[in-house]
């Protein structure tokens, strides 16, 4: 039997890399560094991390849309993508301005002089000169790209590990999701956690060896990355769901214990989906934050998870475009809503600001796609492109005629 | 005849409530057997503790031609070794086409990675049409099983158990909810999946035990209580005080 690639047989896929291209390339096109500037370099920036979450997001829908596992803490995954890049980040820019600095001495500086000097830069803020052994590998980029995925992945792991073989279920696996999230959080706004307490990491947005192009440039880069990024893993997360191996997950999804009584290791599945969801967010928090510049333990509290998951319901779980579509309709309004930009509204005897509304009008908005269209925004197209399916309508004009 | 599977005086208790007392029981591996006994005989908790749902307080519960016990293994490896199980109510999933069902219960690697890399074949695609055939879902092999009526849902699970090629079939009250017409396709079903493997069958519906033709263990109070042919059974003043007694 011959079978055509996956690609062909879910057009869905095509449209969606078509829709990313034509974006990324017409955002180029009206960027200030290689178009017409159109789109400010911060407007750019917007756009690429909106990519990044995007990204987040689809990982999202394989935990929830398809395993049923809703994760409330996936975004400490992203952030710890995030503070693994941006280790290297900042410590390798500190080093070149610390050398540069000591170079001006009449005797050189020895490597070990060298590295207390950038460790006095970096943590003077937090109290202290020595070099935490969590940035031991930090002057290598390659080490910290593989932390990148290995640590959120090895968390994943243990936590997944211990979680699912208990059995840990529904609303109780919600909860240690976002307690493992909070307890993350809350580790790093210490002073001597070693990631520099609530100052975070910041100047991310200065590329070491980078340092002849102008941001301008570098976000159009960063957004191309993004693009090529969420490219690579919708295809792969597609992969994922198409076959035998989507079947059993979405299986697990709707009835766990029918799937072990069929000999499937429903513990091996969740591991596998769930690790592998965790190591994609980090690649996206890997992305977004060298485009937002700054990353502190604010970000992993449970609330940036609540929101992946509001976006994803709202776009359509269970549909990899679904979040996709939820997360950048809902981010890019909820920054024009609560930026200022969007114009009041004036009623008699009150003014609505949709700077204090609009969390309001999300809220409002997820309830009523939970009870009127629990498919999500993915949901209108579903029903758009059933009318076309003719395989769906045979059997049903032959079970009229029996 | 060795005995395919052997449960030596088992019990089991839940919350001081004798669910099964040392209960002792033996299917050979080409054997069609019923079990039957009233509500809260422990039908249902036989079941549960042979397919791993449940673990016994005490006793012994061995598989196949090398003893192995089953009670240190999961309920998926316990279907992974060749016991399938017929739930009462049926549970098929609902969100996937008949085929994908089919798919998901033909025997094969089950691990996430061997799953990852399945592709179907000639031989799994005639597998899936020749299931679908024989328990009459050929036309509705495309459409999603949640659109099936109650009694395909039924055969579609029983096509599922077919696909995994148990060698020991655990059915709960088989009969139930069916009409009359598919009573007697079931029984004939089942007598001849009888033919190559074992299969228990667990009902309290006197009239479709006395159809199976086959060997009765009549179960009362969590052990058993007379066992033989249903007249043989029928006639033990014990099984007859338990039924009729109340």
């Amino acid at each position: 039997m011959t079978r055509q690639p996956f690609i062909l047989r879910n057009p869905s896929i095509l449209i969606v890399l078509a829709v990313l291209a034509a974006f990324t390339v017409a955002v180029t096109l009206m960027s200030a560094a290689y178009g017409n500037g159109a789109i400010p370099t911060s407007m750019v920036k917007v756009l690429g991390k909106t990519l990044c979450l995007a990204l987040a997001a689809v990982a999202m829908d394989l935990v929830w849309g398809y395993l049923g596992i809703l994760s409330l803490g996936q975004m400490a995954f992203f952030a710890l993508g995030g503070y693994m890049v941006g280790q290297w980040l900042m410590y390798a820019r500190t080093e070149t301005i610390v050398a540069a600095s000591l170079a001006q001495n009449p005797i050189p500086a020895t490597p070990l002089e060298l590295q207390e000097a950038v460790a006095n830069q970096i943590f003077g803020v937090v109290g202290s000169s020595d070099l935490p052994l969590v940035w031991t590998f930090a002057h290598s980029l390659t080490l910290q790209l593989i932390l990148v995925v290995a640590v959120p992945g090895i968390l994943a792991l243990v936590f997944g590990w211990l979680a699912f073989r208990s059995r840990v279920n529904g609303v109780y696996l919600s909860i240690l999701t976002q307690a493992m999230t909070l307890a993350l959080a809350l580790w790093l706004f210490q002073n001597d956690s070693g990631f520099r307490g609530n100052n975070g990491l910041s100047g991310l947005q200065n590329i070491p060896g980078l340092e002849g192009r102008d941001q301008a440039t570098l976000s159009v880069w960063f957004l191309w990355a993004s693009a090529a990024a969420l490219a690579v893993f919708y295809v792969l997360a597609a992969w994922l769901v198409s076959g035998k191996f989507g079947s059993v997950i979405r299986a697990i999804r709707d009835d766990e214990t029918r799937v072990r009584f069929l000999g499937y290791p429903v513990e091996g599945f969740k591991l596998v989906v769930f690790t592998l969801a965790a190591m994609i967010t980090a690649i996206a928090g890997a992305l977004y934050y060298p485009q937002a510049g700054i990353i502190n333990p604010a970000e992993l509290m449970p609330i940036a998870s609540i929101y992946l998951a509001v976006w994803v319901a709202i776009g359509g779980r269970g549909r990899l475009y679904g979040a996709i579509i939820g997360a950048v309709v809902v981010s890019l309004l909820s920054s024009w809503f609560t930026g200022g930009r969007a114009p009041d509204i004036r009623l008699p005897g009150y003014v609505v600001h949709w700077v204090d509304w609009w969390q309001v009008a999300l809220g409002l908005s997820f309830v009523l796609v939970t009870l009127f269209a629990p498919k999500g925004i993915a949901g209108i197209f579903d029903r758009l492109s059933g009318l076309r399916a003719p395989r769906r309508a045979a059997p049903r004009k032959q079970e009229v005629k029996a | 005849m060795s005995a395919l599977l052997e449960v030596d005086s088992v019990s089991v208790s839940f919350d001081g409530f004798k669910a099964i007392n040392n209960l002792s029981f033996n299917i050979g591996a080409v054997e069609l057997r019923a079990v039957i006994g009233p509500n809260g005989a422990g039908k249902t908790t036989f079941m549960d503790i042979v397919t791993g749902k449940t673990k016994p307080d005490a006793g012994r519960v061995l598989w196949g031609e090398d003893s192995r016990s089953l009670l240190k293994m999961n309920e998926a490896q316990i279907a992974r070794a060749g016991v399938g199980r017929k739930f009462q109510r049926p549970t098929v999933f609902e969100d996937q086409s008949v085929s994908a069902n089919l798919t998901m219960a033909l025997k094969a690697n089950r691990g996430p990675f061997g799953v990852l890399f399945w592709r179907p074949s000639a031989t799994s695609a005639a597998r899936v049409a020749e299931l679908a055939e024989e328990v009459g879902l050929s036309e509705q092999i495309d459409r999603k099983a949640g659109e099936l009526s109650h009694g395909q849902k039924q055969w579609l699970e029983i096509g599922m158990l077919l696909a995994q090629e148990p060698r020991l079939l655990l059915v709960d009250e088989p009969a139930a909810g069916m009409t009359l017409a598919e009573r007697e396709q079931t029984t004939t079903l089942l007598r001849r999946l009888a033919e190559t493997r074992a299969v228990v069958v667990v009902e309290h519906d006197m009239d479709f035990v006395r159809r199976l033709e086959c060997k009765v263990t009549v179960l009362h109070q969590g052990s058993v209580l007379a066992e033989g042919s249903l007249d043989h059974v029928t006639r033990n003043p014990d099984v007859i005080e338990v039924y009729l007694g109340r």
